[in-house]
């Protein structure tokens, strides 16, 4: 164990994200079994039905959505795509400089054109 | 540390790809889809490439899948009317062959074997944002009208009027 231990970097910034994730998942997985354990066990039909803040269900859980939740959703990866080209650049902006500022301006500007197209024709709105 | 963490983080991608195919409804594949890449983005944080890693989850584990779970609810196939996927001997064999291709590959991985030395720094977010505003600036800004086309695409198909 103490020869394991001396592999450990601690200093790594991800050794947070590993003890953040073991927490979570000791958490998650442990209230799941106190409840199991601790809790009342009364299954019948009420009990095996879909929660919707104490009301009855009107409708099955599983309901068809929209296709216009589509396009917002292709639409969504794209931007999301732009945005992570931004961290790297947010990253490097001092050492890159004005240079590093037009790179982006262009990259951006024409991307804003995509976003001008999809006002224009009414992508964003909900009809 | 790294060996626990690497065949920790393997498992769980393999579990998950498997859990992913064998799945009745398409939802819970596309849940195990979201693990594997999560472990995947793991794997990649430990061969020190922290922007793929990042990008892993956001633009894979967090867009692209939630793009899949919006066609999965979209059709929204009754849990009856599921189709159920027998074991057919096509399938059987392409399995064990699939089985013997991983495990010679490994037998000619293992003859090839070089050991990784200390993995450069080139995955870190300043190397690769260096090498993209630099070096491949031209493909970065060319990435941009790409985007721009994909935009414009999406939306000329689905605002078309039937």
């Amino acid at each position: 164990m103490a020869g394991f231990l001396a592999t450990v970097d601690f200093s790594n910034p991800y050794f947070a994200v590993l003890v953040l994730l073991v927490i979570a998942l000791a958490m998650s997985v442990g209230f799941v079994l106190l409840s199991q354990a601790l809790g009342p066990k009364r299954y019948d039909r009420i009990k095996y039905g879909v929660y919707e803040c104490g009301v009855d269900p009107i409708t099955p859980a599983a309901v068809r959505v929209s296709v216009k939740f589509y396009l917002v959703a292709i639409l969504f990866i794209l931007f999301d795509l732009e945005t992570t080209f931004l961290y790297p650049w947010a990253v490097l902006f001092r050492s890159l400089g004005w240079f590093g500022f037009i790179e982006m301006a262009v990259f951006v500007g024409i991307l804003l054109v995509g976003l001008v197209y999809a006002w224009k024709k009414g992508a964003l709105e909900w009809q | 540390m790294e060996t626990v963490l690497f065949i920790l983080f393997g498992a769980i991608a393999v579990c998950g790809a498997i859990m992913v195919v064998t799945r009745k409804h398409p939802m819970a594949s596309a849940l195990y889809l979201i693990l594997t890449l999560f472990a995947v983005a793991a794997l990649f944080v430990l061969r020190q490439a922290h922007f793929l890693a990042a990008i892993q989850v956001i633009i894979y584990a967090g867009a692209v899948v939630v793009l899949f779970i919006f066609v999965i609810m979209l059709i929204n196939v009754p849990e009856d009317r599921l189709p159920v996927e027998r074991a057919t001997t096509m399938r059987v064999l392409g399995v064990l062959a699939a089985g013997f291709f991983i495990l010679e590959s490994a037998v000619l991985a293992r003859r090839f074997w070089m050991p990784i030395g200390p993995v450069a720094e080139v995955g870190t977010v300043e190397a690769v944002g260096r090498a993209l505003f630099t070096d491949y600036l031209l493909a970065f800004e060319i990435t941009s009208v790409l985007l721009l086309a994909a935009v414009i695409g999406a939306i000329a198909l689905a605002k078309r009027k039937i």
